[in-house]
């Protein structure tokens, strides 16, 4: 039979979750457990947590993800390009040139844009 | 190699990858990691450091490990249980696959993906979301702080990484980790090369960002958010978060030994016989012995230079942090693609790695290379006096004679 690479990932997969949840089951069996109002509340300081916890974002981390993810697609270019770089020869380097000029600039409209600006 | 014959020997080699390997080995390795750590960190601070359990303190991390296990586990009433549950383990799994493609020696390696890189990168950005999930669930302003730091961080020192891998991948022309250890076998350590050089000093900064290591270990300021993230986790949940983390080290160490250092060849430039003693078994055990004990001494470097690092160097501001992938490591890995085809079109094309080859190629790229890296120093600095907002967050105004 015949089977694909990526079986042994799947395997590990299972393998690292089952690695991860054995010892979570051993707490579970030896582990003491004595509840208490106080003990269950959530750490902050010893004071009494205000106001609500799941609170809306602030904006610039939803520019980080986008400027992320444009950078994470153009990856997905650059990698065959460099993987058959050897069979492309000249041509090819200047056409990746142009390509990340254009990128460059991206990042560049972005910055002066405030885009990278952490405050 | 895509596909394999799934008998008797497949399934050996498989089992003994997982049971011997990845159930022991790795496990123990992070274990004495955590000893190490304790140990050089406290010459760095003039202590001894753990010198109770066992000689040298050597039975340390069992102790821990018992102490972990027996401790209460605690969720807070308020916290998603679920949620809180799965993201240790979704983060120690996202740091147990990572080790899945990186080739210890020659024919030592867990499996030989074609694309291992991608999938090296894949499987190491599921960690962000992990901790996202344990920042979240939590349901404590602290984590969803430190949460929130950690995933923009990681997420930003990401896209550095990814670009540093390009000229590696430009040279080897290929995805996969064995091939790329194959290449350096031939043609030298891709770190003696000014592009590979700057790739990767990138790729070692950013991989101490991701593995959130001082001084990019903002997410975990104790300083200011407690413990970050994991300030809701006890017991044997925060142990799984303290495995992931060595377990990353030790992971991103590995990666970078086999992209820029050759894996385990203990010389340059110098063709490693592989064949050694006419490639019976026996010569093919003694050069993986040797691959593999001086991959692991690389390693070992790798380690003690993050720790050496965490005693040295004080934490980061955020914003400084940000603005120092976004506005420094990325345009300059940018250029590093560039200088990279500049290197193959003067040295890997016309037959490979003679010494004026070499040489030529060394002062083009070299020129080049810090050209751009004082470049773009100097255009940063000249940004920030143009415009102050750009330097500091808070922007606080010199203190001036009218103003005391």
């Amino acid at each position: 039979m015949v089977a694909h690479n990526y079986v042994f990932i799947g395997l590990l997969l299972l393998f690292a979750v089952a690695f991860a949840a054995a010892p979570l089951l051993v707490v579970a069996l030896v582990a003491p457990r004595k509840r208490s109002s106080t003990k269950d509340d959530v750490y902050e300081c010893g004071v009494r947590t205000h106001g609500e916890t799941w609170v809306r974002f602030r904006i610039q981390y939803y520019i980080y993800a986008i400027m992320f993810v444009v950078f994470d697609i153009e990856t997905v270019f650059l990698y065959p390009w460099a993987v058959s770089y050897g069979g492309l020869g000249m041509f090819a380097l200047v056409e990746m040139i142009v390509f990340l000029t254009m990128l460059g600039a991206g990042l560049a409209y972005a910055w002066a844009k405030g885009a990278l600006r952490w405050a | 190699m895509q596909l394999v014959e799934l008998n008797f020997q497949t399934w050996l080699r498989w089992a003994l990858w997982l049971v011997v390997g990845f159930a022991v080995v790795f496990p123990g390795i992070v274990a004495y990691m955590v000893w190490l750590e304790r140990k050089v960190a406290a010459r760095f601070q003039d202590r001894i450091g753990p010198n109770r359990v066992g000689p040298l303190g050597l039975l340390q991390p069992i102790a821990d490990a018992i102490k972990l296990i027996t401790k209460e586990n605690i969720v807070p009433r308020s916290a998603d249980r679920v949620v809180h549950l799965l993201a240790p383990i979704l983060v120690l799994t996202s740091a147990f696959l990572v080790m899945a493609v990186v080739p210890f020696g020659v024919g030592l390696v867990p499996v030989d993906l074609p694309s291992g890189l991608v999938y090296l990168i894949a499987v190491s950005s599921m960690s962000p979301l992990g901790i996202f999930l344990a920042g979240w669930s939590s349901r404590n302003k602290y984590s969803l702080l430190g949460a929130m730091r950690a995933v923009a961080q990681l997420v930003s020192y990401e896209v550095p990484q990814i670009l540093a891998t390009i000229p590696v991948v430009l040279w080897a022309g290929s995805l996969s980790l064995v091939t790329i250890f194959d290449r350096q076998l031939e043609f030298g350590w891709y770190v003696f090369s000014p592009p590979g050089l700057l790739a990767f000093a990138t790729f070692l900064i950013a991989g101490v960002a991701e593995v959130n290591r001082t001084p990019f270990d903002l997410p975990e300021a104790e300083s200011e958010i407690i413990a970050g993230y994991h300030t809701e986790y006890t017991g044997m949940r925060f142990g799984l978060f303290f495995l992931a983390e060595y377990l990353s080290v030790f992971g991103i160490s590995c990666v970078t030994t086999v992209l820029f250092l050759g894996g385990g060849t203990p010389i340059p430039f110098l063709e490693f016989p592989v064949d050694l003693l006419g490639g019976s078994t026996a010569s093919l055990a003694l050069v993986n012995l040797i691959l593999l004990a001086v991959f692991l001494l690389k390693v070992l470097f790798f380690i003690f230079v993050m720790f050496w690092i965490r005693a040295t160097l004080p934490r980061m501001r955020v914003d400084r942090l940000m603005n120092f992938a976004w506005k420094y490591l990325v345009p300059l890995s940018i250029l590093n693609v560039f200088f990279a085809g500049i290197w193959y079109e003067m040295v890997i094309r016309p037959g490979g790695l003679t010494f004026a080859n070499w040489l030529r190629g060394t002062l083009v790229t070299g020129v080049l290379v810090v050209a751009a890296v004082y470049l773009t120093f100097l255009l940063n600095r000249k940004l920030v006096e143009s415009k102050p907002i750009d330097a500091d967050w808070p922007s606080v105004a010199p203190a001036t004679e009218s103003a005391r």
